[in-house]
């Protein structure tokens, strides 16, 4: 179905071109990547290192584990073990991101082929949802969250996020495009019921779409910071603790430096596993009007 | 137990729908709690007054006149986030495309890691911190010990700190951010444009990139563009955490407060919730404006 478009070349540049075309390229990626790389090379620095003055980018003279050994120490006096934020953090983004994927993908699948009265209207609404994520929504949320005696507890990570429209939108407009109605009517006519066609047929054949989701729901969920809703300290993730040890001032940088780069770790591996699929899926992402 | 001969033979309609219904509820539910009913709620709340724990009066539009008259830090945070929104709405959309468009020529294996390079600052989310260390005050922080070296300063800046300088630099961690979901959908969208298009277009007599850009390339993909818009919005209008994580609430001076920001205060930390929602509406309106007339401009291209 893709076309390789460098396999079409059309025009050439001319000199000048080039050099401002691969010096956009390497001053853009140079401002994208050095943060990245100066946060990963400082984390293996000794404190001293760290403060050398002028500072060094990429070179460590004498690397050292010591910024990620003393974490745990460093947050004793919050009386909650790092262990607790690392597993609430996994706890919340692996549950939250499952159940969005999973239940996306019905509600897709539901108005793409459904037939139902109302679908097109509510994917419209859906549609123009997308402009508004839990970001805006948080203080009309926290009434919600108020009412259902959600504050404070684990659902605040959770069950906003399953509202998330994105979903949805990506894997219906995935499903208009890869699923033909050919296959729908033929596995009618076999006499299978919905939930057959959805688990049989549509699931296998949107799974290029099913790992972008889970790309982007782990992302967010992975660093959603909840705003005023969690209290209790053993229920806070990973994002909390960070604000609170990278405003510890210069004598801690090292070890910000180090919970950044643990924070980096899952999404970077979540991405490395649906890379090749997010293009794929991505090509039926546009909204129609 | 009778009943249930009548689900022998075909099945009829709306029976053999019910599995449709069940799978469409989980989304719908979640949807109308924490989408439909937040945005209707906090229409109905903003004419009243309310904390949480009284009871409600109604206000008719106080809560609108206090925020164009009465409240010193709004004026100030809406010109913030129109800023904020002006500058990096725009430049962060041209941007994803632009670096879009001028990977799709490499060869597959380049134009991955290129892909990877500039969407690793979105991917990692919350690594806008290293921002924070970057920019510290004192002269270890790495950008003042930089121009320092240079003597391009005497004396370290105390950037997060300074009403002058710390718009520009949360826009510019913004736009570091800004290859995100747009930035895919691009790359994603040129991919897939047919290639016949631009051989037809050059019979056609298309002459040179940027012709071929505007008469096949951007109405091929007006529909990704609009989606790589309402992402931008969505990011620029709601910039309030990077904000609040970089400059702190209230930022010096008021300069760095923005609509979310100044919302949350009102809301979550002074439980004023009728005047909180009246400052949400403003902004969901605000989003929508905007949207639909972005919507109208790229109806205009390639014509």
């Amino acid at each position: 179905m893709r076309r390789e478009a460098s396999a079409v070349r059309r025009f050439t540049r001319s000199k000048a071109g080039n050099v401002v075309y691969f010096l956009f390229l390497g001053v853009f990626g140079l401002f994208s990547v050095l943060p990245l790389i100066y946060c990963v090379t400082s984390s293996f620095k000794p404190l001293d290192e760290i403060m050398l003055f002028p500072p060094r980018l990429v070179v460590v003279a004498r690397p050292t584990f010591e910024n990620y050994l003393s974490l745990p120490n460093l947050l004793s006096n919050l009386k909650i073990p790092l262990s607790r934020y690392v597993s609430n953090s996994l706890f919340v983004s692996i549950l939250t991101t499952a159940l969005y994927v999973f239940i996306s993908t019905m509600a897709a699948f539901v108005l793409a082929k459904g037939n139902l009265k109302g679908s097109k209207i509510i994917f419209m609404i859906i549609q123009f949802a997308l402009l508004y994520t839990s970001y805006t929504l948080a203080v009309p949320q926290y009434l919600v969250f108020s009412n259902l005696k959600m504050i404070d507890t684990y659902a605040v990570y959770i069950f906003p996020y399953l509202a998330s429209t994105m979903g949805v939108f990506l894997m219906k407009q995935y499903i208009d495009g890869y699923v033909p109605n050919a296959l729908m009517e033929a596995a009618e006519i076999d006499g299978a019921g919905y939930f057959r066609i959805f688990f049989r047929i549509i699931i296998p054949i949107v799974k290029p779409c099913i790992l972008t989701l889970t790309l982007f729901g782990f992302r967010d969920v992975w660093s959603a910071v909840p705003q005023g809703t969690i209290f209790s300290e053993q229920l806070k993730t990973l994002p909390q603790v960070m604000a609170q040890i990278t405003s510890g001032g210069i004598a801690r940088s090292g070890s910000a430096m180090a919970v950044t780069v643990i924070m980096m770790i899952p999404p970077i591996l979540v991405y490395m596993i649906s890379q090749s699929n997010v293009v794929e899926a991505m090509s039926s992402a546009g909204i129609k009007e | 137990m009778g009943n249930k001969l009548r689900f022998k033979g075909p099945k009829s309609g709306f029976t053999r729908k019910i599995p449709l219904y069940i799978m469409l509820t989980p989304f719908l539910i979640a949807f109308c709690l924490f989408t439909v009913i937040p945005i209707f709620s906090s229409i109905v709340l903003s004419f009243f007054s309310y904390d949480m724990v009284g009871k409600f009066d109604f206000i008719g539009l106080d809560n609108y006149f206090r925020m164009m008259m009465d409240d010193d830090v709004f004026p100030v945070s809406l010109k913030n986030t129109l800023l904020f929104a002006i500058v990096t709405g725009p430049l962060g959309f041209l941007l994803s495309f632009v670096l879009a468009w001028l990977i799709n020529e490499f060869p597959p294996k380049a134009r991955t890691f290129l892909s990877f390079l500039f969407y690793a600052p979105a991917l990692v989310g919350n690594a806008y911190f290293i921002w924070k260390i970057l920019f510290s005050g004192d002269s270890y922080g790495y950008i003042n010990s930089f121009l320092l070296s240079l003597g391009l300063i005497t004396e370290p800046i105390i950037w997060l700190k300074d009403a002058n300088y710390i718009m520009p630099i949360i826009m510019l961690v913004q736009l570091w951010q800004s290859m995100g979901v747009s930035f895919l959908a691009n790359i994603s969208g040129l991919q897939n444009i047919n290639g016949e298009l631009y051989e037809a277009g050059s019979i056609d007599g298309i002459r040179n990139r940027w012709q071929e850009l505007w008469y096949i390339t951007f109405p091929s993909m007006k529909n990704i563009l609009l989606f790589s818009a309402v992402m931008q919005i969505q990011a620029s209008f709601a910039a309030g955490t990077i904000a609040v994580e970089l400059a702190g609430f209230p930022s010096i001076n008021h300069a760095a407060d923005t609509i979310v920001a100044h919302m949350m205060d009102v809301g979550t930390v002074r439980y004023e919730m009728g005047y909180a929602s009246a400052i949400a509406v403003f902004l969901f309106g605000l989003m929508a404006i905007t949207r639909i007339v972005i919507g109208k401009l790229l109806d205009m291209v390639g014509k």
